[in-house]
């Protein structure tokens, strides 16, 4: 029977080190540092605006116009390897004069460590940052949801749509603390809104290009679509 | 040379189990030398030119395990291109968790990956607790393996259901749904509900388990393995199983890490990651279980992965029960647990304590933590982010089913269109947690 | 409460123009027996209340004894749609073309607290209860309904079904929704025991 993959184990890079175990008795900010942070602030020193460690986790504060410079670092450099990113999300704080931070979660699995990545988008400026996906792609989905949940735009990303929400939904984005918990507008408006969606039509500018529908497309979409146009906004 | 006989050598469609005693793999197609070479047949070239089809399938689907839509680009039955749209089921769990307390978002968690009820209470609370720098007591610990085991087991159980349903074998699904009646009793038994169960507490648990309640387990434990041999003795050397699952869907170890995959996606491809060896938590690392690895990364090594994960789950359950310590199940913390009952309808400050947590909820210190299990889905993190006040700013679920759910459209790409059914029965989705 | 009292169906009233005669009353009854009794359930489940639909369709709570194991994924073989589940508002279209697409005669049977009323979801993403969107006949409260629970609701459905009688003029009109809002009402004379859970119609303002 030929075996087709080698088994990768995590920790392969790390030798004689001790088992991991589970965290007890964690400390809010006097747990060690993940030595990434130090290595960060070595090689980026201009660059990394904060670090601090809390209940063990470490948390780097880097500029976002330097988010993909240091990621590709992380990702690349043979000291840090960090391959797997675990998740991106935003969180916008109750305080409005808080800017909103766009968090990175990743982990080395040759090393064993875990990182958090965090940059501060003020909301007085356009919401956006450069997309990792080109690094991983495990990217792709959640930056759209970031995008549609918190409306921060990713540079980069191939295809950056709403993902949760229909297309042409109207509302806003929902997980702004300027929306209401209820949406903006009244329940029967909302289902109004909802029955109107076509759900034959509700295929995006990619799909229709494969259709026998091209031709029946209106003229301004078939010039769109065949000018490279992909999303459906 | 043959006297008037002519022999013809015809090659088994299944050989059965090889000299080692394991499963012999059914190649789709062999190449020139003789090896085996998983890949997918090449796609029958029409004889007029056809365009390409486009076919929608789902929401609503019998096959996609929820509402999910894939839109796919058809070259005959083989698929081109592959493009789902999820949020069919998008019900705004992370903004409904900014407006309650946190022993109020506990129910919301059994929602969300509904057949991993109790896992994700368990995930929660450890979330929770972690922005208190709470350790929970040592009986606790034992009964939330015990929870996230048990929840193990049911959710695997539903996948290798429905799964065997959409390859087109019936039985197994309801053997599985028995077994798992057989839980929703110890369950039930338990917290009252048999599959919403909001088990856990910030600090402890909502109940402790009833007398007797470990007896049903040990039956459990005792009459579950003969079912799990029924099932893998109908299915893991069986021609049509295997022919249609061998070397379908295959991510390599790169790719697979690239694209974010983990739980059993993940170490069907050769990459032995599981949250609870490499980021444990619960003292999992002092119980005696293996994490199963496959080496093909295709359909089958799932199956088989989960299949093994459902053995290993019974082995960690048959040692956390001789290992229950007796004692309280919620710490003494007046940070986040309600007083006795007794004190609290004798004493002032106890009954005003009472009322506070009840009504305003347990505060949190200003901080944030993101806690990560392995659900039975792959790596499942909860991340909050407090400001001091009873309701967290922010909850974050990272699903582990969404971004196994990402990587589809390079895994389906070539294959034909019945092994899109079987490529998305084994990514083991559950849109609840896709779409929160 | 009123759940307890059966369907006091004994009692018929009737206009002495309208009474049948003994060969319709008897095909009314052939009739609303063998629809009843076969049901060809179609599961639009979105969440946890499907998991317990799969489980009342196992071999616990089977509901092959009710004739309705032939679960028909296609709205065209179907009789009744069974809601189980949360439905957001991308889901709601969808779900009125199923129904749309259903042949008469249909049934819709609102599984759980999510379908009838929106549950525990009041926010921005899910419809607060499905009865604006298609027309149900039978609500089952839960979250998610115990197996039980979702027999005892199939139960009242075959009674509704059993009370259907031919000569009635409306029985199997499409029920249309309201030319202006798009939305059903939900009619004006209700069983006690199928009572909608609020009347998420009316819900008009969007104040938290």
């Amino acid at each position: 029977m030929t075996v087709r993959f080698e088994i990768v184990t995590p920790g392969s890079a790390l030798k004689d080190a001790p088992a991991p175990a589970s965290p007890k008795e964690v400390s809010q900010f006097g747990e060690p540092a993940n030595p990434s942070a130090a290595a960060l602030a070595e090689r980026f020193p201009m660059v990394v605006e904060r670090q601090l460690v809390i209940w063990g986790e470490t948390v780097v504060y880097i500029p976002p116009g330097s988010v993909l410079e240091v990621m590709q670092w992380l990702h690349d450099d043979p000291s840090q390897r960090y391959d797997y990113l675990s998740d991106v999300t935003a969180v916008e704080y109750r305080d409005f004069d808080r800017p909103i931070e766009v968090v990175w979660h990743l982990r080395s699995l040759p090393y064993r460590r875990f990182l958090r990545v965090k940059t501060q988008l003020s909301k007085t400026e356009p919401l956006e940052v450069a997309s990792v996906w080109s690094i991983w792609k495990s990217a792709d989905w959640l930056e759209r949801e970031c995008y549609d949940m918190f409306g921060i735009k990713f540079k980069g990303h191939p295809d950056l749509r709403r993902i949760l929400m229909w297309e042409q939904y109207r509302e806003g984005f929902p997980l702004r603390k300027d929306f209401p918990l209820r949406g903006r507008f009244s329940r029967a408006e909302q289902l109004r809104q909802a029955l109107a969606q076509n759900p034959e039509a509700r295929y995006s500018m990619e799909e229709l290009t494969v259709a026998d529908a091209f031709e029946d497309l209106p003229e301004d979409m078939r010039a769109r679509l065949t000018s490279g146009e992909r999303t459906g906004e | 040379m043959a006297t008037g006989k002519r022999t013809v050598e015809v090659e088994l469609s299944t050989t059965g189990l090889d000299a080692q005693g394991r499963p012999q793999r059914v190649p789709l197609v062999t190449s020139e030398d003789g090896g085996v070479a998983i890949a997918p047949p090449p796609s029958i070239e029409p004889e007029l030119t056809a365009d390409h089809m486009l076919i929608n399938l789902g929401p609503q689907h019998p096959a996609t395990h929820g509402v999910l839509r894939l839109v796919l680009e058809l070259d005959g039955e083989t698929v081109v291109r592959c493009i789902p749209h999820i949020g069919y089921l998008h019900c705004g769990f992370e903004k409904i968790g900014e407006y309650r307390q946190y022993n109020q978002i506990i129910p919301w968690t059994d929602r969300e990956d509904y057949l991993n009820s109790i896992g994700n209470n368990v995930a929660f609370a450890l979330g929770a607790e972690r922005l208190w720098g709470i350790d929970v007591t040592e009986r606790c610990k034992v009964l939330r393996v015990i929870a996230s085991e048990l929840s193990r087991i049911i959710s695997h159980l539903v996948w290798l259901g429905t799964t065997c349903i959409d390859i087109g074998a019936f039985t197994p699904f309801l053997w599985a749904f028995q077994q798992r009646e057989y839980v929703y009793n110890l369950l039930e038994a338990w917290v009252g509900a048999r599959l919403t169960t909001s088990a856990t507490r910030v600090g402890g648990m909502a109940a402790d388990i009833p007398s007797g309640w470990l007896d049903g387990l040990k039956k459990f434990i005792r009459d579950f393995p003969d079912t799990v041999f029924e099932i893998d003795r109908m299915l893991t050397t069986n021609a049509i199983w295997v022919g249609r699952t061998v070397g379908l869907g295959v991510m390599s170890p790169d790719e697979a890490v690239n694209w974010g995959l983990s739980g059993p996606m993940l170490r069907a491809s050769g990459v032995a990651y599981d949250v609870r060896r490499d980021f444990p938590y619960l003292d999992y690392e002092t119980y005696d279980f293996d994490v199963p690895v496959g080496t093909n990364g295709d359909v089958y090594d799932r199956y088989l992965v989960r299949m093994e994960e459902l053995r290993q789950s019974v082995r960690i359950l048959e040692q956390a029960i001789k290992r229950l310590p007796d004692g309280p199940v919620n710490i003494d913390d007046p940070r986040v647990i309600l007083p006795p009952k007794s004190k609290a309808t004798s004493e002032m400050e106890s009954m005003i304590h009472h009322f506070k947590q009840v009504m305003e909820g347990p505060r949190p210190p200003v901080g944030e933590s993101y806690v990560a299990v392995e659900s039975p889905k792959g790596e499942k993190g909860y991340y909050m982010v407090s400001d001091g006040t009873s309701k967290p700013v922010r909850w974050r679920i990272r699903p582990p089913s969404f971004v196994n759910l990402s990587a589809i459209p390079k895994m389906v790409e070539g294959h034909l269109l019945s092994d899109v059914i079987a490529i998305n029965a084994s990514i083991d989705i559950v849109m609840g947690e896709i779409d929160r | 409460m009123g759940l307890i009292a059966p369907a006091d169906h004994k009692v018929v009233s009737y206009v002495p123009e309208t009474q049948e005669g003994w060969v319709a009353t008897r095909l009314d009854f052939l009739v609303n027996w063998s629809r009843a009794n076969s049901l060809w359930p179609m599961p639009f489940g979105t969440a946890c209340c499907a998991i317990e639909f799969m489980a009342t369709a196992a071999s616990r709570f089977d509901l092959a004894r009710f004739g309705m194991e032939r679960m028909s994924f296609s709205p065209r073989q179907a009789d009744v749609l069974i809601c189980a589940g949360r439905v957001p508002f991308k889901l709601a279209p969808i779900i009125r073309r199923i129904w749309q697409q259903m042949p008469q005669p249909k049934w819709c049977i609102s599984m759980g607290a999510c379908a009838s009323s929106g549950g525990m979801f009041d926010n921005y993403a899910v419809v607060q209860g499905i009865d604006t969107i298609i027309p149900v006949d039978v609500y089952v409260p839960g979250c998610p309904p115990r197996p039980e629970g979702l027999i005892h609701g199939i139960r009242l459905l075959q009674d509704k079904v059993m009370n259907e009688r031919s000569s009635d003029p409306r029985i199997r009109d499409e029920m249309n929704p309201d030319p202006s809002s798009e939305l059903y009402i939900p009619p004006p004379d209700i069983n006690e025991l199928g009572e909608p859970f609020g009347n998420s119609v009316h819900q008009n303002r969007s104040a938290p």
